[in-house]
């Protein structure tokens, strides 16, 4: 599964990152591929996350989740176990997107920075697994999925300036694109990986942690109303 | 151990469970059987914390399960009507988790586990992934865990769909020795009447929400003047064929079963 949900994010790295490049140059921006390395990697991180959550929803279906409700375990415990697990796979696969694009030319400035960058990644994975557990709680059945899928999952993407950068952008998609947690997590990587960011690193650490308490009370609030 | 009093349970306008009342003594057998869509899966579903009644009173030893949810679940295990296995982990695997989850003390639990696989005949198969395990051995795994944390009540909802007759005997012979050796007061529902007139020390039989008959099944017959409980139920139910409606969860099944394949 790890391997299969690695074609998106390589599609998006390889073309994008070469087929863009040039243009990029052009507009004096330098190289694509630094650019949007951090935005890959926010993005393995953000689908794997909100995905591993919405995962609830196969376990409603075969039956286990209705296992975990009868068991004596408060249902808050089971939805941090769950938002954890969630962010742990999505933190990994970030790391396997990381290898990926310095196997691809990528290079951060300073090395230093990586394992901090890591723990920006791990946050960004618990605000999303906690967004997935709300979502997954609240979802009868898999049409569902597609809905989800267009209407919050790709627009946290690609509102979150992992494509493009910040500054200069029109009023209203400036406003929207600082709405979306996702942008200060990208920020973040970009901030410790290649040196250029639109916010400092403690905005969007507080913004990052905020967003990570209401998701993961809002899911908690969500999976403790679960009745089958 | 269990006790129900004026129980109702409203979807919208419509009433599943109906002013249901019935006691269940510790130590007993007791069926409670009744149509498709009478009201048995939603009254074991409030019994077991799952869903909330919409009115009346449940005691499960002496707890009240919408009010103290997580004592009332360490008092009961739990068969529930479609499979509630993790696929992807072996046999021994789902019986630590269940553990683990109930709290049973590391060494109990692997002492407990292997007692019960082997006496459910699982423990050669403890290994093997339990997808790749047949209908009754699924069931007689998910039997083995519900009494793994030595639960004062066991339900079981319709544990023996689906399985052949050699299946389903030693299903209820597990359960009776499991019922005498550990005292497991045992609440299940059935549609095999020779099953319930078998197992069962005391049958409940509910229609449209309400209960409409309580007794032995010898009570149910002598009632109803009838030689068999088949004929007893029959009579007491009506023959006509009950509609369920399938739910969202209903279709959903039914689409994963095909992606499995």
């Amino acid at each position: 599964m790890i391997v299969a949900s690695l074609g998106q994010p390589l599609l998006y790295l390889l073309v994008l990152g070469f087929g863009l490049g040039p243009v990029f140059q052009r507009a004096g921006n330098g190289s694509y591929i630094q650019f949007v390395a951090p935005g890959v990697i926010g993005m393995s991180v953000l689908f794997t996350s909100v995905f591993s959550g919405i995962g609830l929803l196969w376990d409603r279906q075969f039956g286990f989740l209705k296992e975990t409700l009868v068991a004596p375990v408060p249902r808050v415990t089971v939805m941090v176990g769950k938002t954890l697990g969630g962010a742990t796979v999505a933190t990994i696969q970030g790391l396997i997107v990381l290898i990926i694009c310095l196997v691809a030319g990528f290079r951060p400035i300073n090395w230093v920075m990586v394992p901090i960058a890591i723990l920006f990644m791990i946050l960004t994975a618990v605000v999303f697994a906690g967004l997935g557990v709300a979502i997954g709680s609240r979802l009868q059945d898999i049409q569902g999925m597609q809905l989800i899928m267009n209407f919050v999952v790709l627009p946290i993407y690609f509102l979150s300036g992992a494509l493009f950068p910040l500054t200069g952008l029109p009023t209203a998609l400036g406003v929207i694109t600082r709405m979306d947690p996702l942008t200060y997590g990208i920020d973040a990587l970009r901030n410790l990986l290649i040196g250029t960011s639109e916010f400092t690193l403690l905005v969007s650490l507080i913004v990052l942690s905020g967003a990570a308490l209401i998701f993961v009370a809002f899911g908690s609030y969500s999976f403790s109303k679960i009745q089958l | 151990m269990i006790k129900v009093e004026n129980l109702v349970k409203e979807f919208g306008d419509f009433k599943a469970v109906d002013d249901v009342s019935f006691e269940v003594t510790a130590g007993e057998i007791f069926a409670f059987l009744g149509p498709n869509g009478a009201g048995k899966t939603t009254t074991i579903k409030m019994l077991t914390t799952l869903l909330k009644p919409t009115g009346g009173k449940i005691e499960i030893d002496g707890l009240d399960p919408a009010r103290q949810a997580n004592e009332a679940r360490k008092r009961f295990g739990i068969v529930f009507q479609d499979p509630s296995l993790d696929q992807e982990l072996t046999a021994y695997e789902n019986m630590d988790l269940h553990g683990v989850l109930y709290h049973v003390p590391r060494k109990l639990r692997h002492e407990r586990t292997e007692m019960l696989l082997k006496l459910f005949e699982l423990w050669d198969r403890k290994d093997d992934f339990v997808k790749q395990f047949s209908g009754g051995m699924k069931r007689r795994l998910e039997i083995a865990r519900g009494f793994l944390h030595t639960p004062k009540i066991l339900f079981l909802d319709e544990p023996t769909l689906g399985l052949d007759p050699q299946s389903r005997n030693q299903l209820w012979t597990h359960v009776k020795n499991q019922n005498q050796a550990e005292h497991v007061t045992v609440f299940l529902t059935t549609h095999y009447m020779d099953e319930a007139e078998k197992v069962a020390d005391r049958i409940a039989i509910i229609d449209h929400g309400k209960i409409v008959a309580q007794g032995s099944p010898n009570e149910l017959k002598t009632q109803t003047s009838t030689d068999s409980l088949e004929e007893a139920y029959l009579s007491l139910t009506g023959s006509s064929i009950r509609d369920e409606r399938a739910d969202a969860s209903d279709q959903m099944r039914q689409m994963a079963r095909m992606w499995r394949k």
